[in-house]
Protein backbone atom coordinates (compact mmCIF):
# COMPACT_ATOMS: atom_id res chain seq x y z
CA UNK A 1 0.00 0.00 0.00
CA UNK A 2 2.71 2.23 1.20
CA UNK A 3 4.71 2.05 -2.09
CA UNK A 4 1.40 2.28 -4.34
CA UNK A 5 0.58 5.90 -2.59
CA UNK A 6 4.65 6.58 -2.86
CA UNK A 7 4.07 6.17 -7.09
CA UNK A 8 0.91 8.23 -7.15
CA UNK A 9 2.63 11.18 -5.11
CA UNK A 10 5.90 10.38 -7.48
CA UNK A 11 3.35 10.45 -10.76
CA UNK A 12 1.42 13.76 -9.40
CA UNK A 13 4.50 15.48 -9.06
CA UNK A 14 6.16 14.31 -12.38
CA UNK A 15 6.36 17.68 -14.29
CA UNK A 16 4.54 16.84 -17.56
CA UNK A 17 1.32 15.50 -15.39
CA UNK A 18 2.14 18.87 -13.64
CA UNK A 19 1.75 20.90 -17.06
CA UNK A 20 -1.29 18.88 -17.89
CA UNK A 21 -3.02 19.62 -14.59
CA UNK A 22 -2.35 23.03 -15.09
CA UNK A 23 -3.66 23.46 -17.99
CA UNK A 24 -6.70 21.50 -17.12
CA UNK A 25 -7.07 24.05 -14.38
CA UNK A 26 -6.64 27.42 -16.48
CA UNK A 27 -8.91 25.98 -19.41
CA UNK A 28 -11.60 25.67 -17.29
CA UNK A 29 -10.84 29.48 -15.59
CA UNK A 30 -11.03 30.76 -18.99
CA UNK A 31 -14.50 28.84 -20.32
CA UNK A 32 -16.07 29.40 -16.79
CA UNK A 33 -15.02 33.40 -17.26
CA UNK A 34 -16.40 33.10 -20.95
CA UNK A 35 -19.73 32.32 -19.90
CA UNK A 36 -19.89 35.09 -16.65
CA UNK A 37 -18.61 37.56 -19.66
CA UNK A 38 -21.85 36.68 -21.86
CA UNK A 39 -24.07 36.72 -19.07
CA UNK A 40 -22.47 40.30 -17.59
CA UNK A 41 -23.02 41.73 -21.02
CA UNK A 42 -26.46 40.48 -21.34
CA UNK A 43 -27.16 42.45 -17.84
CA UNK A 44 -24.64 45.29 -18.86
CA UNK A 45 -26.76 45.87 -22.14
CA UNK A 46 -30.16 45.69 -20.08
CA UNK A 47 -29.17 47.60 -17.49
CA UNK A 48 -27.67 50.52 -19.26
CA UNK A 49 -30.91 50.65 -21.60
CA UNK A 50 -33.12 50.93 -19.04
CA UNK A 51 -30.94 53.81 -17.55
CA UNK A 52 -31.04 55.58 -20.48
CA UNK A 53 -34.86 55.37 -20.73
CA UNK A 54 -35.08 56.28 -17.15
CA UNK A 55 -35.54 59.72 -18.70
CA UNK A 56 -38.53 59.41 -20.66
CA UNK A 57 -39.82 56.90 -18.30
CA UNK A 58 -40.24 59.35 -15.69
CA UNK A 59 -41.35 62.25 -17.73
CA UNK A 60 -44.54 60.19 -19.85
CA UNK A 61 -46.62 57.24 -18.34
CA UNK A 62 -45.58 54.54 -20.43
CA UNK A 63 -49.23 53.60 -20.87
CA UNK A 64 -49.79 57.00 -22.64
CA UNK A 65 -46.85 56.35 -24.84
CA UNK A 66 -47.63 52.82 -26.10
CA UNK A 67 -51.01 54.03 -27.08
CA UNK A 68 -50.27 57.55 -28.20
CA UNK A 69 -50.49 57.48 -32.34
CA UNK A 70 -48.38 60.93 -32.73
CA UNK A 71 -44.41 60.83 -32.74
CA UNK A 72 -43.45 63.95 -33.11
CA UNK A 73 -39.91 64.38 -31.35
CA UNK A 74 -39.50 68.13 -31.97
CA UNK A 75 -42.89 68.98 -30.30
CA UNK A 76 -42.11 66.07 -27.27
CA UNK A 77 -44.93 63.87 -28.85
CA UNK A 78 -43.69 59.97 -27.78
CA UNK A 79 -46.11 57.70 -29.50
CA UNK A 80 -44.70 54.58 -29.87
CA UNK A 81 -47.95 52.97 -31.51
CA UNK A 82 -47.27 53.13 -35.34
CA UNK A 83 -43.27 51.90 -34.74
CA UNK A 84 -44.97 48.92 -32.81
CA UNK A 85 -47.59 48.41 -35.40
CA UNK A 86 -45.45 48.65 -38.48
CA UNK A 87 -43.24 45.81 -36.38
CA UNK A 88 -46.08 43.67 -35.96
CA UNK A 89 -47.33 43.82 -39.35
CA UNK A 90 -44.24 43.23 -41.02
CA UNK A 91 -43.49 40.39 -38.48
CA UNK A 92 -46.34 38.36 -39.13
CA UNK A 93 -46.30 38.73 -42.79
CA UNK A 94 -42.91 37.59 -43.60
CA UNK A 95 -43.50 34.67 -41.08
CA UNK A 96 -46.63 33.98 -42.97
CA UNK A 97 -44.80 33.87 -46.20
CA UNK A 98 -41.73 32.65 -45.15
CA UNK A 99 -42.57 29.66 -42.80
CA UNK A 100 -44.77 27.80 -45.18
CA UNK A 101 -42.16 28.22 -48.00
CA UNK A 102 -39.39 27.53 -45.56
CA UNK A 103 -40.74 24.03 -44.96
CA UNK A 104 -41.93 23.31 -48.01
CA UNK A 105 -38.40 23.65 -48.90
CA UNK A 106 -36.65 21.78 -46.65
CA UNK A 107 -39.35 18.93 -46.71
CA UNK A 108 -38.23 18.61 -50.24
CA UNK A 109 -34.34 18.63 -49.88
CA UNK A 110 -34.51 16.55 -47.51
CA UNK A 111 -37.15 13.82 -48.09
CA UNK A 112 -37.63 14.38 -52.04
CA UNK A 113 -34.70 15.55 -53.91
CA UNK A 114 -31.99 12.84 -54.92
CA UNK A 115 -28.37 12.76 -55.98
CA UNK A 116 -27.22 16.07 -57.64
CA UNK A 117 -30.24 18.55 -57.58
CA UNK A 118 -30.46 17.78 -54.07
CA UNK A 119 -26.81 18.84 -53.80
CA UNK A 120 -27.18 21.71 -55.89
CA UNK A 121 -30.42 22.69 -54.07
CA UNK A 122 -28.98 22.36 -50.43
CA UNK A 123 -25.76 24.38 -51.97
CA UNK A 124 -27.68 27.42 -53.26
CA UNK A 125 -29.98 27.87 -50.45
CA UNK A 126 -27.04 27.81 -47.79
CA UNK A 127 -25.44 30.60 -50.38
CA UNK A 128 -28.83 33.00 -50.27
CA UNK A 129 -28.92 32.63 -46.48
CA UNK A 130 -24.76 33.55 -46.54
CA UNK A 131 -25.89 36.87 -48.19
CA UNK A 132 -25.85 40.00 -46.47
CA UNK A 133 -29.21 41.61 -46.19
CA UNK A 134 -28.12 44.64 -47.53
CA UNK A 135 -27.97 43.02 -50.88
CA UNK A 136 -31.48 41.99 -51.07
CA UNK A 137 -32.43 45.65 -50.48
CA UNK A 138 -30.59 46.91 -52.83
CA UNK A 139 -32.20 44.53 -55.45
CA UNK A 140 -35.07 45.08 -53.92
CA UNK A 141 -35.10 48.92 -54.09
CA UNK A 142 -34.61 48.15 -57.77
CA UNK A 143 -36.56 45.08 -59.04
CA UNK A 144 -39.14 44.57 -56.01
CA UNK A 145 -40.42 48.17 -55.47
CA UNK A 146 -41.37 49.29 -59.19
CA UNK A 147 -43.01 45.78 -60.02
CA UNK A 148 -44.88 46.28 -56.36
CA UNK A 149 -45.59 50.03 -57.33
CA UNK A 150 -47.10 48.98 -60.78
CA UNK A 151 -48.47 46.26 -61.08
CA UNK A 152 -49.32 44.43 -57.67
CA UNK A 153 -50.56 47.23 -55.24
CA UNK A 154 -53.02 48.63 -58.09
CA UNK A 155 -54.65 44.85 -57.88
CA UNK A 156 -55.77 45.44 -54.58
CA UNK A 157 -56.80 49.55 -55.84
CA UNK A 158 -53.73 50.77 -53.93
CA UNK A 159 -51.98 54.02 -54.83
CA UNK A 160 -48.07 53.59 -54.00
CA UNK A 161 -44.85 53.83 -55.59
CA UNK A 162 -44.09 50.62 -54.20
CA UNK A 163 -41.92 51.12 -51.00
CA UNK A 164 -44.03 50.29 -47.68
CA UNK A 165 -45.16 47.02 -45.33
CA UNK A 166 -45.61 44.91 -47.94
CA UNK A 167 -42.63 45.54 -49.36
CA UNK A 168 -40.42 45.22 -46.67
CA UNK A 169 -42.73 41.70 -45.45
CA UNK A 170 -41.48 40.28 -48.93
CA UNK A 171 -38.08 40.81 -48.83
CA UNK A 172 -37.58 40.22 -45.41
CA UNK A 173 -39.26 37.13 -46.07
CA UNK A 174 -36.84 36.22 -48.53
CA UNK A 175 -33.69 36.68 -46.41
CA UNK A 176 -35.08 34.66 -43.54
CA UNK A 177 -36.32 31.81 -45.91
CA UNK A 178 -32.99 30.39 -46.79
CA UNK A 179 -31.86 30.90 -43.29
CA UNK A 180 -35.17 28.75 -41.53
CA UNK A 181 -34.51 25.94 -44.89
CA UNK A 182 -31.34 25.30 -43.96
CA UNK A 183 -31.80 24.26 -40.26
CA UNK A 184 -34.76 22.85 -40.57
CA UNK A 185 -33.23 20.76 -43.27
CA UNK A 186 -30.91 19.67 -40.92
CA UNK A 187 -33.00 18.80 -38.57
CA UNK A 188 -34.48 16.35 -40.27
CA UNK A 189 -31.74 14.78 -42.07
CA UNK A 190 -30.64 14.23 -38.44
CA UNK A 191 -33.69 11.74 -38.07
CA UNK A 192 -32.86 8.42 -38.44
CA UNK A 193 -34.07 6.11 -41.32
CA UNK A 194 -35.67 3.40 -38.52
CA UNK A 195 -38.65 6.15 -38.41
CA UNK A 196 -38.77 6.45 -41.87
CA UNK A 197 -38.81 2.28 -41.92
CA UNK A 198 -40.77 1.98 -39.29
CA UNK A 199 -43.53 4.27 -40.73
CA UNK A 200 -43.19 2.73 -44.31
CA UNK A 201 -43.13 -0.33 -42.83
CA UNK A 202 -46.77 -0.59 -41.85
CA UNK A 203 -47.98 0.60 -45.22
CA UNK A 204 -47.68 4.77 -44.75
CA UNK A 205 -47.20 6.81 -47.74
CA UNK A 206 -44.16 9.21 -47.92
CA UNK A 207 -46.13 12.11 -47.46
CA UNK A 208 -47.80 10.52 -44.15
CA UNK A 209 -45.05 9.88 -42.72
CA UNK A 210 -43.84 13.24 -43.39
CA UNK A 211 -46.79 14.34 -41.90
CA UNK A 212 -47.11 12.84 -38.74
CA UNK A 213 -43.90 11.05 -37.96
CA UNK A 214 -40.55 13.07 -39.30
CA UNK A 215 -42.28 16.92 -38.87
CA UNK A 216 -43.19 15.95 -35.15
CA UNK A 217 -39.87 14.03 -34.58
CA UNK A 218 -37.81 17.20 -36.36
CA UNK A 219 -40.59 19.43 -34.65
CA UNK A 220 -38.29 21.08 -31.73
CA UNK A 221 -35.96 21.46 -34.54
CA UNK A 222 -37.85 23.33 -36.65
CA UNK A 223 -39.29 25.45 -34.30
CA UNK A 224 -35.97 26.41 -33.29
CA UNK A 225 -35.32 27.23 -37.12
CA UNK A 226 -38.92 29.08 -37.35
CA UNK A 227 -38.23 31.19 -33.92
CA UNK A 228 -34.32 32.12 -34.91
CA UNK A 229 -36.19 33.43 -38.39
CA UNK A 230 -38.37 35.11 -35.98
CA UNK A 231 -35.93 37.01 -34.00
CA UNK A 232 -34.00 38.14 -37.35
CA UNK A 233 -37.28 39.51 -38.64
CA UNK A 234 -38.06 41.43 -35.74
CA UNK A 235 -34.76 42.56 -35.67
CA UNK A 236 -34.49 43.37 -39.43
CA UNK A 237 -33.05 46.82 -39.95
CA UNK A 238 -31.03 47.23 -43.25
CA UNK A 239 -34.23 45.95 -45.32
CA UNK A 240 -36.91 47.90 -43.33
CA UNK A 241 -34.99 51.30 -43.22
CA UNK A 242 -34.69 50.92 -47.32
CA UNK A 243 -37.89 49.79 -48.35
CA UNK A 244 -40.40 51.08 -45.67
CA UNK A 245 -41.05 54.36 -46.64
CA UNK A 246 -40.07 56.20 -43.17
CA UNK A 247 -42.90 57.83 -42.27
CA UNK A 248 -44.29 57.07 -39.01
CA UNK A 249 -47.63 56.76 -39.28
CA UNK A 250 -50.33 54.18 -38.32
CA UNK A 251 -50.61 51.99 -41.63
CA UNK A 252 -54.17 52.04 -42.98
CA UNK A 253 -53.32 49.08 -45.39
CA UNK A 254 -50.11 46.76 -45.86
CA UNK A 255 -49.47 48.89 -48.96
CA UNK A 256 -49.03 51.73 -46.98
CA UNK A 257 -45.87 53.13 -45.72
CA UNK A 258 -44.49 53.23 -42.27
CA UNK A 259 -42.27 52.44 -39.16
CA UNK A 260 -40.87 49.96 -37.50
CA UNK A 261 -39.12 49.50 -33.85
CA UNK A 262 -35.63 49.32 -35.35
CA UNK A 263 -35.94 52.37 -38.20
CA UNK A 264 -37.25 54.04 -35.69
CA UNK A 265 -33.57 54.46 -34.24
CA UNK A 266 -32.08 54.38 -37.17
CA UNK A 267 -33.76 57.12 -38.85
CA UNK A 268 -34.42 59.39 -35.82
CA UNK A 269 -30.63 58.79 -33.90
CA UNK A 270 -28.69 60.78 -36.26
CA UNK A 271 -30.38 64.32 -36.78
CA UNK A 272 -32.50 63.85 -32.62
CA UNK A 273 -29.77 62.42 -30.48
CA UNK A 274 -28.95 66.33 -29.42
CA UNK A 275 -32.65 66.16 -27.86
CA UNK A 276 -32.12 64.42 -24.70
CA UNK A 277 -35.64 63.33 -24.17
CA UNK A 278 -35.88 62.17 -27.86
CA UNK A 279 -32.51 59.85 -26.96
CA UNK A 280 -33.80 58.79 -24.02
CA UNK A 281 -37.23 58.24 -26.27
CA UNK A 282 -35.15 56.03 -28.71
CA UNK A 283 -32.88 54.20 -26.09
CA UNK A 284 -36.11 53.02 -24.89
CA UNK A 285 -36.84 51.39 -28.27
CA UNK A 286 -34.15 48.97 -27.68
CA UNK A 287 -35.10 48.21 -24.47
CA UNK A 288 -38.66 47.43 -25.55
CA UNK A 289 -36.76 44.97 -28.53
CA UNK A 290 -34.37 43.73 -25.93
CA UNK A 291 -37.20 42.68 -23.77
CA UNK A 292 -39.71 41.45 -26.42
CA UNK A 293 -36.68 38.93 -27.96
CA UNK A 294 -35.79 37.93 -24.24
CA UNK A 295 -39.62 36.98 -23.52
CA UNK A 296 -39.81 35.39 -26.94
CA UNK A 297 -37.17 32.96 -26.38
CA UNK A 298 -38.21 32.49 -22.91
CA UNK A 299 -41.66 31.44 -23.93
CA UNK A 300 -39.98 29.57 -26.93
CA UNK A 301 -38.21 27.27 -24.64
CA UNK A 302 -40.70 26.45 -22.55
CA UNK A 303 -42.66 25.43 -25.34
CA UNK A 304 -39.87 23.47 -26.70
CA UNK A 305 -39.56 21.37 -23.44
CA UNK A 306 -43.10 20.60 -23.97
CA UNK A 307 -42.80 19.45 -27.45
CA UNK A 308 -39.62 17.21 -26.94
CA UNK A 309 -41.40 15.31 -24.24
CA UNK A 310 -44.65 15.38 -26.11
CA UNK A 311 -43.02 14.22 -29.79
CA UNK A 312 -40.02 12.26 -28.38
CA UNK A 313 -39.12 9.35 -30.49
CA UNK A 314 -36.95 5.88 -30.02
CA UNK B 1 -53.46 -18.53 -47.15
CA UNK B 2 -51.03 -21.01 -48.82
CA UNK B 3 -48.14 -22.94 -47.27
CA UNK B 4 -45.38 -20.45 -48.30
CA UNK B 5 -46.87 -16.94 -48.57
CA UNK B 6 -43.51 -15.41 -49.40
CA UNK B 7 -41.22 -17.16 -51.86
CA UNK B 8 -37.97 -15.51 -53.38
CA UNK B 9 -37.34 -16.14 -57.24
CA UNK B 10 -33.64 -15.33 -58.02
CA UNK B 11 -34.03 -12.22 -56.15
CA UNK B 12 -30.73 -10.07 -57.07
CA UNK B 13 -30.47 -6.60 -55.27
CA UNK B 14 -27.42 -4.31 -56.62
CA UNK B 15 -26.28 -1.15 -54.79
CA UNK B 16 -25.48 0.99 -57.76
CA UNK B 17 -23.59 4.45 -55.85
CA UNK B 18 -19.70 4.44 -56.18
CA UNK B 19 -18.54 1.09 -56.65
CA UNK B 20 -21.55 -1.55 -57.58
CA UNK B 21 -22.23 -4.18 -55.31
CA UNK B 22 -24.32 -7.06 -55.60
CA UNK B 23 -25.65 -7.49 -52.08
CA UNK B 24 -28.11 -10.51 -52.57
CA UNK B 25 -27.37 -12.84 -55.37
CA UNK B 26 -29.76 -14.91 -56.82
CA UNK B 27 -31.36 -15.71 -53.94
CA UNK B 28 -34.89 -18.25 -54.28
CA UNK B 29 -36.11 -19.19 -50.64
CA UNK B 30 -39.77 -19.85 -49.96
CA UNK B 31 -40.73 -18.82 -46.18
CA UNK B 32 -42.90 -21.30 -44.85
CA UNK B 33 -46.70 -20.18 -43.18
CA UNK B 34 -47.04 -19.98 -39.26
CA UNK B 35 -43.52 -20.77 -39.18
CA UNK B 36 -40.76 -18.57 -37.63
CA UNK B 37 -37.62 -18.39 -40.06
CA UNK B 38 -34.30 -17.07 -39.33
CA UNK B 39 -31.78 -15.46 -41.71
CA UNK B 40 -28.34 -16.10 -40.31
CA UNK B 41 -25.02 -15.52 -41.24
CA UNK B 42 -22.28 -13.08 -40.60
CA UNK B 43 -22.26 -9.26 -40.79
CA UNK B 44 -22.51 -7.65 -43.81
CA UNK B 45 -23.51 -10.60 -45.59
CA UNK B 46 -27.18 -9.09 -47.44
CA UNK B 47 -29.28 -10.41 -44.32
CA UNK B 48 -30.80 -6.83 -43.95
CA UNK B 49 -31.08 -6.02 -47.59
CA UNK B 50 -32.43 -9.42 -48.55
CA UNK B 51 -34.86 -8.61 -45.25
CA UNK B 52 -35.81 -5.20 -47.00
CA UNK B 53 -36.42 -5.83 -50.22
CA UNK B 54 -39.27 -8.55 -49.20
CA UNK B 55 -40.82 -5.71 -49.06
CA UNK B 56 -39.63 -2.77 -51.12
CA UNK B 57 -37.93 -1.07 -48.00
CA UNK B 58 -34.83 -0.60 -49.35
CA UNK B 59 -37.00 1.82 -51.80
CA UNK B 60 -35.98 4.83 -49.56
CA UNK B 61 -32.23 4.59 -50.36
CA UNK B 62 -30.98 5.76 -53.54
CA UNK B 63 -28.90 3.89 -56.24
CA UNK B 64 -30.66 0.06 -55.63
CA UNK B 65 -31.83 -2.02 -58.44
CA UNK B 66 -33.57 -5.32 -58.06
CA UNK B 67 -33.28 -8.41 -60.21
CA UNK B 68 -35.79 -11.15 -60.37
CA UNK B 69 -38.96 -11.18 -57.95
CA UNK B 70 -40.82 -12.10 -54.91
CA UNK B 71 -43.90 -13.37 -54.36
CA UNK B 72 -46.67 -12.95 -52.09
CA UNK B 73 -49.08 -15.35 -52.00
CA UNK B 74 -48.22 -16.12 -55.32
CA UNK B 75 -48.52 -12.02 -56.59
CA UNK B 76 -45.36 -10.63 -57.68
CA UNK B 77 -44.30 -8.15 -54.91
CA UNK B 78 -42.16 -6.45 -57.95
CA UNK B 79 -43.75 -6.47 -61.43
CA UNK B 80 -47.29 -5.21 -60.47
CA UNK B 81 -49.33 -2.14 -60.18
CA UNK B 82 -49.85 -2.91 -56.55
CA UNK B 83 -48.33 0.31 -54.40
CA UNK B 84 -45.61 0.18 -52.10
CA UNK B 85 -47.21 0.58 -48.96
CA UNK B 86 -50.41 -1.78 -49.84
CA UNK B 87 -47.52 -4.56 -49.92
CA UNK B 88 -46.14 -3.65 -47.24
CA UNK B 89 -49.25 -3.32 -45.05
CA UNK B 90 -49.16 -7.53 -45.97
CA UNK B 91 -45.61 -7.71 -45.13
CA UNK B 92 -44.64 -5.65 -41.85
CA UNK B 93 -41.69 -4.61 -40.58
CA UNK B 94 -39.99 -4.20 -37.36
CA UNK B 95 -36.42 -2.84 -37.24
CA UNK B 96 -33.03 -3.19 -35.41
CA UNK B 97 -33.52 -0.16 -33.33
CA UNK B 98 -36.46 -0.30 -30.84
CA UNK B 99 -38.08 3.02 -32.56
CA UNK B 100 -40.90 4.74 -31.20
CA UNK B 101 -43.03 6.96 -33.37
CA UNK B 102 -42.91 10.19 -31.63
CA UNK B 103 -46.85 10.04 -30.32
CA UNK B 104 -48.26 8.43 -27.43
CA UNK B 105 -48.32 4.72 -26.86
CA UNK B 106 -52.12 3.97 -27.88
CA UNK B 107 -51.35 5.77 -31.24
CA UNK B 108 -47.86 4.11 -32.10
CA UNK B 109 -49.99 0.64 -32.09
CA UNK B 110 -53.24 2.82 -33.83
CA UNK B 111 -50.56 4.54 -35.97
CA UNK B 112 -51.34 1.74 -38.93
CA UNK B 113 -54.90 1.19 -37.85
CA UNK B 114 -55.28 4.93 -38.31
CA UNK B 115 -53.92 5.17 -41.60
CA UNK B 116 -55.62 2.43 -43.54
CA UNK B 117 -58.85 2.99 -41.67
CA UNK B 118 -59.20 -0.24 -40.57
CA UNK B 119 -61.73 0.32 -37.66
CA UNK B 120 -65.49 1.02 -37.44
CA UNK B 121 -65.49 3.45 -34.23
CA UNK B 122 -62.94 4.78 -31.54
CA UNK B 123 -64.14 1.74 -29.13
CA UNK B 124 -63.60 -0.32 -31.54
CA UNK B 125 -60.00 0.89 -32.17
CA UNK B 126 -59.67 1.22 -28.26
CA UNK B 127 -60.55 -2.45 -28.32
CA UNK B 128 -57.66 -2.98 -31.39
CA UNK B 129 -55.10 -1.44 -29.42
CA UNK B 130 -55.54 -3.43 -26.04
CA UNK B 131 -56.16 -6.88 -28.23
CA UNK B 132 -52.67 -6.32 -30.19
CA UNK B 133 -50.91 -4.77 -26.47
CA UNK B 134 -51.86 -8.00 -25.09
CA UNK B 135 -50.19 -9.99 -27.80
CA UNK B 136 -47.12 -8.88 -27.07
CA UNK B 137 -47.34 -8.99 -23.45
CA UNK B 138 -47.45 -5.56 -22.97
CA UNK B 139 -50.80 -4.26 -21.60
CA UNK B 140 -50.45 -4.94 -18.27
CA UNK B 141 -47.04 -2.64 -18.34
CA UNK B 142 -48.32 0.08 -19.78
CA UNK B 143 -52.44 0.38 -19.41
CA UNK B 144 -52.33 3.05 -17.39
CA UNK B 145 -50.18 4.86 -19.63
CA UNK B 146 -51.62 4.88 -22.63
CA UNK B 147 -51.22 8.72 -23.28
CA UNK B 148 -47.53 8.49 -22.33
CA UNK B 149 -45.05 9.13 -24.75
CA UNK B 150 -43.79 5.76 -26.46
CA UNK B 151 -40.55 6.61 -26.53
CA UNK B 152 -40.78 7.02 -22.40
CA UNK B 153 -40.33 3.37 -22.36
CA UNK B 154 -37.70 1.01 -21.65
CA UNK B 155 -35.54 -0.47 -25.28
CA UNK B 156 -37.44 -3.82 -24.56
CA UNK B 157 -41.34 -2.31 -24.45
CA UNK B 158 -40.29 0.15 -27.12
CA UNK B 159 -39.18 -3.26 -29.21
CA UNK B 160 -43.10 -5.23 -27.92
CA UNK B 161 -44.71 -2.04 -28.91
CA UNK B 162 -43.10 -1.69 -32.42
CA UNK B 163 -44.22 -5.70 -32.95
CA UNK B 164 -47.54 -4.41 -31.65
CA UNK B 165 -47.71 -1.57 -34.32
CA UNK B 166 -46.71 -3.92 -37.31
CA UNK B 167 -49.42 -6.84 -36.45
CA UNK B 168 -52.09 -3.90 -35.71
CA UNK B 169 -52.43 -3.89 -39.18
CA UNK B 170 -52.52 -7.93 -39.71
CA UNK B 171 -49.87 -8.57 -41.83
CA UNK B 172 -49.28 -11.76 -43.87
CA UNK B 173 -45.71 -12.09 -42.87
CA UNK B 174 -43.94 -9.98 -40.19
CA UNK B 175 -40.17 -9.26 -40.92
CA UNK B 176 -38.04 -8.51 -37.99
CA UNK B 177 -34.34 -7.21 -38.58
CA UNK B 178 -32.12 -8.47 -35.19
CA UNK B 179 -34.80 -7.30 -33.09
CA UNK B 180 -32.77 -8.13 -29.99
CA UNK B 181 -29.67 -6.77 -30.85
CA UNK B 182 -29.65 -3.22 -29.22
CA UNK B 183 -31.67 -4.77 -26.18
CA UNK B 184 -30.09 -6.05 -22.90
CA UNK B 185 -30.03 -9.43 -22.24
CA UNK B 186 -33.52 -9.20 -20.01
CA UNK B 187 -35.58 -6.99 -22.45
CA UNK B 188 -34.17 -9.64 -25.29
CA UNK B 189 -35.63 -12.23 -23.62
CA UNK B 190 -39.02 -10.70 -22.83
CA UNK B 191 -39.14 -9.96 -26.80
CA UNK B 192 -37.99 -13.59 -27.78
CA UNK B 193 -40.74 -14.71 -25.73
CA UNK B 194 -42.90 -12.99 -27.47
CA UNK B 195 -41.67 -14.06 -30.84
CA UNK B 196 -41.86 -17.72 -29.81
CA UNK B 197 -45.94 -17.33 -28.78
CA UNK B 198 -46.29 -15.57 -32.12
CA UNK B 199 -44.49 -17.87 -34.74
CA UNK B 200 -47.35 -20.12 -34.54
CA UNK B 201 -50.49 -17.79 -35.50
CA UNK B 202 -48.12 -15.57 -38.45
CA UNK B 203 -44.99 -16.10 -40.94
CA UNK B 204 -42.66 -14.53 -38.88
CA UNK B 205 -38.76 -13.90 -41.07
CA UNK B 206 -35.87 -12.89 -38.39
CA UNK B 207 -32.68 -12.05 -39.20
CA UNK B 208 -29.83 -12.82 -36.38
CA UNK B 209 -26.34 -13.12 -36.47
CA UNK B 210 -26.70 -15.08 -33.06
CA UNK B 211 -26.73 -18.50 -33.47
CA UNK B 212 -27.81 -19.32 -30.37
CA UNK B 213 -31.09 -17.28 -30.80
CA UNK B 214 -31.41 -18.95 -34.29
CA UNK B 215 -31.79 -22.29 -31.51
CA UNK B 216 -33.99 -21.06 -29.49
CA UNK B 217 -36.41 -19.37 -31.85
CA UNK B 218 -36.35 -20.68 -35.48
CA UNK B 219 -38.33 -23.35 -37.15
CA UNK B 220 -36.52 -22.87 -40.49
CA UNK B 221 -32.86 -21.97 -40.58
CA UNK B 222 -31.70 -20.06 -44.40
CA UNK B 223 -27.54 -19.26 -44.19
CA UNK B 224 -26.53 -16.57 -46.28
CA UNK B 225 -23.01 -15.90 -47.07
CA UNK B 226 -21.81 -13.17 -49.41
CA UNK B 227 -25.05 -12.93 -50.65
CA UNK B 228 -25.71 -16.28 -51.74
CA UNK B 229 -27.74 -18.85 -49.99
CA UNK B 230 -25.35 -21.84 -48.33
CA UNK B 231 -27.89 -24.13 -46.98
CA UNK B 232 -31.28 -23.70 -46.04
CA UNK B 233 -33.25 -26.36 -44.16
CA UNK B 234 -35.46 -26.91 -40.82
CA UNK B 235 -33.43 -25.77 -37.32
CA UNK B 236 -32.71 -29.56 -36.38
CA UNK B 237 -31.58 -30.55 -39.51
CA UNK B 238 -29.32 -27.08 -39.99
CA UNK B 239 -27.56 -27.50 -36.64
CA UNK B 240 -27.30 -31.30 -36.50
CA UNK B 241 -26.52 -32.08 -39.73
CA UNK B 242 -25.29 -29.51 -41.81
CA UNK B 243 -24.97 -30.41 -45.72
CA UNK B 244 -22.01 -27.53 -46.75
CA UNK B 245 -18.61 -26.90 -45.90
CA UNK B 246 -19.09 -23.59 -45.66
CA UNK B 247 -21.96 -23.71 -43.09
CA UNK B 248 -20.19 -26.33 -40.78
CA UNK B 249 -17.41 -23.89 -40.51
CA UNK B 250 -19.94 -20.78 -39.83
CA UNK B 251 -21.26 -23.08 -36.81
CA UNK B 252 -18.17 -24.64 -35.46
CA UNK B 253 -19.08 -28.60 -36.34
CA UNK B 254 -22.70 -30.41 -36.20
CA UNK B 255 -23.86 -29.07 -32.76
CA UNK B 256 -27.22 -30.39 -31.06
CA UNK B 257 -30.41 -28.38 -30.09
CA UNK B 258 -31.68 -28.05 -27.24
CA UNK B 259 -35.22 -26.68 -26.79
CA UNK B 260 -38.77 -27.35 -24.82
CA UNK B 261 -40.77 -27.80 -27.69
CA UNK B 262 -37.72 -29.91 -29.56
CA UNK B 263 -37.28 -31.82 -26.24
CA UNK B 264 -39.22 -34.98 -28.11
CA UNK B 265 -36.02 -35.89 -29.90
CA UNK B 266 -33.47 -38.61 -29.11
CA UNK B 267 -31.07 -34.76 -28.16
CA UNK B 268 -30.43 -34.68 -24.47
CA UNK B 269 -27.91 -32.53 -24.40
CA UNK B 270 -27.55 -30.19 -21.35
CA UNK B 271 -28.60 -26.40 -22.23
CA UNK B 272 -25.28 -25.03 -21.80
CA UNK B 273 -23.86 -26.60 -24.81
CA UNK B 274 -26.80 -25.11 -26.99
CA UNK B 275 -25.19 -22.05 -27.64
CA UNK B 276 -23.29 -19.58 -25.32
CA UNK B 277 -24.31 -15.82 -26.54
CA UNK B 278 -27.84 -14.15 -25.19
CA UNK B 279 -30.26 -15.13 -22.78
CA UNK B 280 -30.26 -18.60 -23.40
CA UNK B 281 -30.49 -19.58 -19.92
CA UNK B 282 -33.76 -17.83 -19.22
CA UNK B 283 -35.31 -19.61 -21.81
CA UNK B 284 -36.90 -22.07 -19.28
CA UNK B 285 -38.31 -19.99 -16.91
CA UNK B 286 -41.98 -18.96 -17.32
Amino acid sequence: MTTDTDSLQNRAQSSRLGRRLLAERYSSYWLTGAGYLAIALFAGITLLLFYRSLPILSEYPLSSMLTSANWDPAANNFGFLPAIVGTIYVTALSMLMGVPIALGAAIYIAEYAEGRTKTLVAALIDVLAAIPSVIFGLVALIVVVPVIGRYVAPVFSENTVGVGIFTVSLVIAIVVTPFMTSLSVESLESLPDELRETSLGVGATKFETIRSVLLRAAGPGIFSAILLGFGRVFGATIVPALLIGGQTQIPNSIFSTGQTLPTLIVNDFGELMSLPLTQSALIFVGLMLVIVVWLFNFGAMLVQQRLKRRWQYQ
Amino acid sequence: MTDTPLTTDQLSVTYTGDREIEAVKGVSIGFPANTLTTIIGPSGCGKSTLLKSLNRLHEIQENVTIDGDVLLSGDSVYNTDVPAPEIRKRIGYVPQTPTALPVSIYENVAYGLRIHGDYESKADLDEKVETYLRKVNLWDEVADRLDAPGAELSTGQIQRLCVARSLAVEPDVLLCDEVTSALDPVSAESVEKTLKRLKSEYTIILVTHSMAQARRLADEVVFLYLGEVIESNDVRSFFEDPQQERTKAFIGGPTPVNREDNATGPTTTPPTSAGGEGPAAGDDKQ
